[in-house]
């Protein structure tokens, strides 16, 4: 009886050390079919050396690799039923469309009628059915970066890897490809394996999101699951925009409990879910922004309950930004504190107005203080 | 692991055509030269190893004469070179437009795809006594009879610059393309004037593409034998000159593999001392692409 | 541009030095390719009419290039030797190019400039280094094992040796340029979709090479066809067309079958030369 595992991708206990330096360190996760994974990370963090790992180009010092259920370790890059899309496409100039595409089909014998009739399928999918004989360097931004797929996808991969692919393009084709890449996921119904550092991206487009730093998985979630619960100081400042202060715990319980800042200030926080956090230790809180209602000092008095953490202070500048607008308010205490806020441009916030800043205990996420957080 | 082993096989694969072009061509000739070049022949058939041909050498006025003599004009082709040839270098890579610059350097390039010999011909049949020259001074009324250019120094200074002004604008080009416009530009900006923005920026810049061009016209032209034989005649004395008669002329295949070793340790030593000199290293230099 | 920088005097003049040193560049070239046409004994003026006799005349004393039993064995030799020559330079040339751009070893850079220097060794060092080890090693042969290795002896064998030597540094330097250039991913790209090894190298690194080793032939094409100096202390009975040249000008004195040897020489290596460049393009 064969063993049909439900998941395309999984990955136990993965390691890689470069001499002393230890670039993924125990990295476990399982990717089910047919789904839109990213692993989201700074620089450096390790995800370029995971994703090669898996395509065959780097050897884990430690842990295994499964597809569909089957080890690779030992399979060559060339075996393994893992196509990737590289950060720079890596689409061959020296052959036309149909040859890129043709590539793969050709190194596994395929017989050149069969290999025109999936190229002229593929190419159909991917909506480009008239490209197959012009030369590359004929295509714009976004046509190659879906040839790019297409030379993969042709092949039927199990798993298909894309290393950061919309890095060169500019920021409208970018927002156009993000939505092009998950009907395209939806279309072929593969399991994509998506590397960033954008987490727009990451966000917008995929299933789950493991978020990866300094080698390690911080958290694995759903994209809502780690914008609204993060489980470390990290996932928190990473992940959206957040306003930050550090401080002592005065007060706690397994609800929340209280917390003087640096400036001496009291602030009121929810826990997270997990055990309570000592009294006297160390935290970090991150409130964000479109979480902090701004309220004109003049105005104060009809909606001064609203939040249980309060902070009063003039507004510095304000950051028009369409839609996402802030402003940016100096508290008495000296802190600038972001904040999101509708400029309609009529009886708008202007810097030098005293305001309030209020918002809720349940929006304050309160981290123990790591070593090097 | 299998993998790697097939990538020190592979490295020895590469290494091997390497190895031997350069054990068996270079390599080895040149340890048997030296050793040829301490063989001293006592007898028929006899040898023993002695420093009798490079005695002789120094023994002899003329040969080190026209070592010392190659070496001086040597260095003045290399320096006519360099004067000549900058300019040149510098319009086709800073002045010319893109489209001329192409073309520009491939015109440079032409003499280097015809031989010696036909460079030294050409030369030969223009300034000759009844050559280009000497005819065409002689229709402007400008001299009386027709002139003998040929047979002398200058006439081997020309020759020998032409021949090797390409292969110092060659580096040249190479290395002040390289250079950002905007480091004269920023040169000027700041108050220089084209002296001293040339003098300041330019040729330090470009100083190991001019070692380069150096260090390469300097072997060439002392190694050159036709461009000096044809165009100097019987005055020439050019160090190579006496190489070949050694091993040709007169068979002493010991004297002429010593003649051979000293005209590379003199070049190498001038070569050396110009680097020193300078400040480059041959790394910096030659060895980049 | 930097032009505006300058008077325009000043680059007038500029201007035409460039102008004087090309038509200094191109002076020999002419003169020895123009006399080819001209109808008298003596590659010199005055000029006695256009005439192609010494390309294709048939009877002495117009004795015309194409007719000429010597130097046509001269071309053929030639063309022989820098065949084997630009074969041999463009494989070593990749090998090396491989070797230096892809492969890990201990003393590497020491090896790169053993590798550049047999283009600082003068000629004539290489032709009598050569020529006295194939002599010494033929000797020995001869009076140990009473073996006579004709291979070893000046003749075709060692003129393309002798070449080979430098001329192995220049297509290294050419082709070694242009891999330096290739994009690491393509190669992991074709990896990943399938290939082998030696698929990978046929259909996505060579044809990357290319056309560097097009113009790396083409110039070890030239060089090999045309180089004297070396060739002088390795040439045997069968002659190369440079040297044959220089016998006739030394016993016969210049002839303008010369320059028409010379002229269809320049032609011949300007279309090679053109070929390589179109070539390149693509």
């Amino acid at each position: 009886m064969t063993d049909q595992s439900p998941y395309d991708l999984e990955a136990l206990g993965v390691s890689k050390n470069f001499g002393s330096f230890s670039a993924v360190k125990e990295v476990s996760f399982d990717i089910p079919s047919g789904s839109f994974f990213s692993i989201l990370g700074p620089s450096g963090c390790g995800k370029t050396t995971l994703m090669r790992m898996i395509a065959g180009f780097e050897e884990p010092s430690g842990g295994d690799i499964r597809i569909k259920g089957k080890s690779v370790l030992g399979t060559p890059p060339n075996r393994r039923n893992v196509k990737m899309v590289f950060q720079h496409l890596a689409l061959f100039p020296m052959m036309n469309v149909y040859e890129n595409i043709a590539y793969g089909l050709r190194c596994n014998g395929a017989s050149s009628a069969e290999i025109k009739r999936k190229v002229h399928d593929v190419l159909e999918r991917i909506a480009l059915p008239d490209v197959a004989e012009r030369e590359i360097h004929q295509l714009s931004g976004g046509q190659k970066q879906r040839i790019a797929i297409a030379r993969c996808m042709v092949l039927d991969p199990d798993v298909l890897l894309l290393d950061e692919p919309l890095g060169a393009l500019d920021l409208k084709l970018r927002e156009a490809m993000k939505i092009e890449l998950k009907l395209l996921q939806h279309q072929f119904n593969t399991t994509f394996v998506y590397i960033t550092h954008d987490q727009s991206e990451a966000l917008v487009m995929s299933d789950n999101v493991a978020i990866m730093n300094q080698g390690e998985f911080e958290q694995i979630g759903t994209p809502q699951e780690l914008y609204h619960h993060p489980k470390t100081a990290f996932v928190a400042g990473f992940v959206g925009d957040s306003n930050r202060w550090s401080g002592v715990v005065k007060a706690s319980d397994s609800t929340g409990g209280r917390v003087e800042t640096e400036q001496g200030l009291p602030m009121s926080f929810s826990s997270a879910g997990e055990a309570a956090i000592q009294e006297g230790s160390k935290v970090n809180i991150f409130v964000r922004p479109e979480f902090i209602k701004t309220v004109r000092a003049n105005d104060a008095g009809q909606q001064a309950d609203i939040g249980d953490n309060r902070r009063d202070g003039s507004v510095d500048s304000l950051l028009f930004n369409g839609a996402n607008s802030r402003i940016l308010v100096r508290t008495g205490s000296g802190e600038l504190v972001e904040a999101d806020v509708t400029l309609t441009g009529d009886n708008d916030l202007k810097p030098g107005e005293d305001v309030h800043l209020v918002w809720s205990a349940k929006q304050a996420m309160c981290f123990a203080e790591q070593g090097n957080a | 692991m299998q993998n790697k082993d097939i990538k020190r096989l592979s490295l020895i694969l590469l290494f091997a055509p390497f190895a031997l072009w350069i054990i068996l061509l270079i390599m080895l000739p040149h340890i048997g030269m030296v050793i040829l070049s301490l063989k001293e022949k006592v007898a028929p058939r006899v040898y023993q190893y002695s420093f009798a041909n490079y005695l002789e050498f120094i023994n002899e006025p003329i040969y080190w004469n026209t070592l010392l003599r190659t070496g001086s004009m040597s260095l003045l082709v290399t320096a006519l070179a360099l004067l000549i040839g900058f300019p040149i270098a510098y319009y086709i890579a800073k002045i010319a437009g893109p489209r001329s610059r192409g073309g520009l350097f491939l015109l440079c390039l032409i003499p280097l795809w015809v031989s010696d010999l036909i460079r030294a011909f050409g030369w030969i049949l223009l300034l000759r006594e009844t050559g280009v020259i000497s005819n065409f001074l002689l229709w402007t009324g400008l001299v009386g009879a027709p002139v003998e250019f040929l047979y002398n120094d200058v006439a081997v200074i020309i020759g020998l610059t032409y021949t090797v002004i390409l292969f110092m604008i060659v580096p040249l080009v190479s290395t002040l393309d390289g250079m950002d416009n905007s480091m004269i530009e920023a040169g000027y900006n700041l108050g220089g004037n084209g002296f001293t923005v040339l003098r300041r920026i330019i040729v330090p810049y470009a100083m190991p593409g001019i070692v380069a061009g150096c260090i390469v016209t300097f072997m060439l032209t002392a190694g050159s034998y036709l461009t000096p034989i044809l165009l100097g005649g019987k005055n020439s004395s050019w160090f190579t000159e006496q190489i070949y008669n050694q091993f040709i002329t007169r068979f002493n295949w010991e004297g002429g593999a010593a003649f051979g070793m000293l005209l590379l340790l003199f070049t190498s030593l001038v070569i050396w001392l110009g680097l020193k000199l300078s400040g480059q290293t041959l790394a910096n230099t030659e060895a980049k692409s | 541009m930097l032009a505006q920088n300058k008077t325009t005097p000043f680059l007038l003049g500029y201007r035409l030095y460039v102008i004087a040193f090309f038509i200094f560049l191109a002076a020999p070239l002419i003169s020895a390719g123009a006399f080819a046409f001209n109808d008298s004994l003596f590659p010199a003026l005055p000029w006695q009419g256009f005439t192609l006799d010494w390309f294709f005349g048939d009877t002495e004393p117009k004795l015309g290039m194409f007719h000429d039993r010597r130097l046509l064995q001269g071309l053929y030799y030639s063309f022989v030797i820098a065949n084997f020559v630009a074969a041999l330079s463009v494989f070593v040339g990749t090998t090396n190019a491989f070797l230096f751009v892809r492969g890990e070893f201990p003393g590497k850079n020491f090896f790169y400039i053993l590798m550049v220097v047999p283009l600082v060794i003068p000629g004539v060092i290489l032709g009598i280094s050569i020529l006295v080890l194939a002599s010494d090693t033929a000797n020995y042969v001869e009076n140990r094992y009473d073996l006579e290795l004709e291979f070893l002896r000046p003749g075709l064998l060692l003129v393309v040796l002798g070449q080979f030597s430098f001329i192995a540094t220049i297509t290294s330097l050419v082709i070694t340029a242009r891999l330096k250039k290739f994009d690491d991913t393509m190669e992991e790209a074709a990896f990943n979709l399938g290939a082998s090894r030696a698929r990978v190298l046929r259909t996505i690194t060579l044809p990357f090479l290319r056309p560097a080793m097009i113009a790396a032939g083409s110039v070890a094409f030239l060089v090999a066809f045309e180089y004297f100096i070396t060739t002088l202390f390795l040439v045997g009975s069968l002659a190369p067309l440079t040297i044959s040249m220089y016998d006739r000008m030394a016993k016969v004195g210049s002839s303008p079958v010369l320059n028409a040897v010379s002229f269809f020489l320049m032609v011949g290596s300007g279309l090679l030369a053109l070929l390589s460049i179109v070539v390149q393009r693509d």
